[in-house]
């Protein structure tokens, strides 16, 4: 009995890192996944893998800035699934300057996959979600969405937008028997995070403010995923899940 | 294979309400509990159930506010399951006066139960979890340790107290391999909530202020500190986990 049978889950940015990460334990908790991601070879590889393992999951091309893209991306998925459950809102982009050095276009492009995603995503989700009779959303936000860091304006507003987006969605989709929650990850090992983390300046800077003085895994950002996406956090809307190794917390 | 398999969990406050619900859950998850509590009767009851389940659980008597009963139960404890993984810190009582008609006796009594109880088991239990290689503390704070509400004084600021231990624990702690998180439960349908009688009206206001216009049921506070107690959240310390139905969000 998993944790997620008989749910369906779209999940972007699942093609490598976290939401890979997510997609293959969604998939092995027993829900059928909607791999997204613009990196079709590497989606597709993950999904072949995740069948491999006996679960069920299909994979669908997705820039997740596209008004169209969602539409036809929710209208596939639910085609071949019927409804969705769960929408984890993964798929992200970085650019690390200061507000000074950061260009317009850094700007956009920050917000517009950080922020108008969540936005477009949970505005196309709804119709879907109804015909579950309800469903859970879930935004990755980012400690960078609660305190000051160096040199990530543009991402740390996005991921700003990101934690009080998801409150207002809280609000407005509880009479759609809708929950939505942000998880705040702190510094996770990903193939997006691999520059960062040979920053030595930059990871010292982090790890000496993390209490557990480490990177996490993937997988340790999942489960918490995995628990707000669940009839398990039934009673949780609005909330923060801060997944940090106690970055915050001093 | 429980997600919580080989460990020795101790739960304050087990013998009803959410102290026993969660007692409950971490058996069925494979957990060997230590249910104590200052209701002797409810408290066996609940110990004899999970036995009579298959579970494994025993029952000791328990003030909380007792260093004398910290120690005692704790060696017991060990004594009886050689370590002790999980400690969750549950028990609590409160009073609904504002500040200037709660006597100096009640407010010693809430923080002596509510703040010392915490800081007591929080100081004894650190032997037994570095027996086990680490271990995870969960701290019972509530929305009332977080934001303002009528009529609670006391109560408000034992389980602020609370909030800000958890992530001083946190700190100190992680050197020995020691999670310490804290959860924050909005209204819970509890026998805690009796001491209203039949003036619902606190309740209801509270009710009316939730996002999701209803209380909640033990069971889903249980599952938050069920992921807090387990491995699931290695990478979680110092963390607030608000299980509120939306209260703080909106």
């Amino acid at each position: 009995m998993g944790r997620l049978d008989g749910k369906v889950a779209l999940i972007t940015g699942a093609a490598r890192g976290m939401g890979e990460s997510h997609a293959r334990l969604f998939a092995r908790e027993g829900a059928r996944v909607i791999a997204t991601d613009r990196r079709d070879k590497l989606g597709e590889e993950t999904v072949a893998s995740i069948r491999a393992a006996g679960g069920e999951a299909m994979y669908l091309s997705h820039d997740v800035t596209d008004e169209n893209q969602w539409r036809s991306v929710i209208d596939a998925a639910v085609a071949r699934y019927g409804k969705i459950d769960i929408l984890v809102n993964n798929a992200a982009f970085a650019a690390f300057h200061s507000a000074e050095e950061s260009s317009l276009e850094d700007w956009n492009r920050v917000m517009d996959v950080c922020v108008k995603s969540i936005f477009l995503g949970c505005k196309f989700i709804l119709p879907a979600m109804q015909k579950a009779g309800g469903g859970s959303i879930v935004n990755i936000s980012s400690i960078a969405g609660m305190a000051g860091m160096p040199q990530q304006a543009a991402y740390q507003a996005g991921k700003g937008a990101v934690r009080i987006l998801t409150k207002s969605l809280a609000v407005d989709y509880a009479q759609y028997n809708i929950r939505a929650n942000s998880v705040h990850p702190g510094m996770v090992r990903t193939p997006g995070t691999r520059l960062v983390l040979e920053d030595e300046k930059f990871i010292n800077m982090m790890r000496d403010k993390t209490i557990l003085n480490r990177v996490a895994e993937p997988l340790e950002l999942s489960y918490p995923v995995l628990f707000l996406a669940s009839d398990e956090a039934s009673f949780m809307t609005g909330s923060e899940v801060v997944v940090d190794g106690g970055y915050m917390a001093q | 294979m429980g997600r919580v398999s080989g460990k020795v969990a101790l739960v304050t406050g087990g013998s009803m309400g959410m102290g026993e619900s969660h007692c409950r859950l971490l058996a069925r998850e494979g957990a060997k509990i230590i249910v104590t509590d200052v209701a002797v009767d409810a408290g066996e009851a609940v110990a004899k159930a999970i036995r009579d389940a298959g579970g494994e659980a025993m029952f000791l008597r328990h003030d909380v506010a007792s260093e004398a009963d910290w120690m005692a139960v704790v060696d017991k404890a060990v004594g009886a399951f050689g370590k002790i993984d999980i400690l969750v810190n549950n028990a609590g009582i409160v009073i609904f006066k504002p500040n200037n008609e709660t006597t100096t006796a009640e407010w010693d009594r809430v923080m002596s139960v509510n703040s010392t109880g915490v800081f007591l088991g929080c100081k004894h239990i650190v032997p037994a979890m570095k027996k086990a290689g680490g271990g995870s503390i969960v701290n019972i704070s509530s929305i009332s340790g977080m934001v303002g509400m009528a009529s609670q004084a006391a109560y408000q600021a034992s389980k602020g107290a609370v909030r800000m231990l958890t992530k001083s624990c946190a700190v100190d702690y992680a050197q020995y391999n020691i999670r310490v998180n804290s959860v924050h439960p909005g209204a819970v349908r509890t026998p805690i909530i009796n001491v209203l009688g039949d003036d619902t009206s606190m309740i209801d206001a509270l009710v009316a202020t939730t996002i999701m216009k209803r209380m909640a049921d033990p069971i889903e506070l249980s599952y938050a500190v069920l992921l807090l107690a387990s491995d699931e959240s290695s990478y979680m310390t110092g963390a607030e986990l608000v299980v509120d139905g939306g209260w703080t969000a909106a």
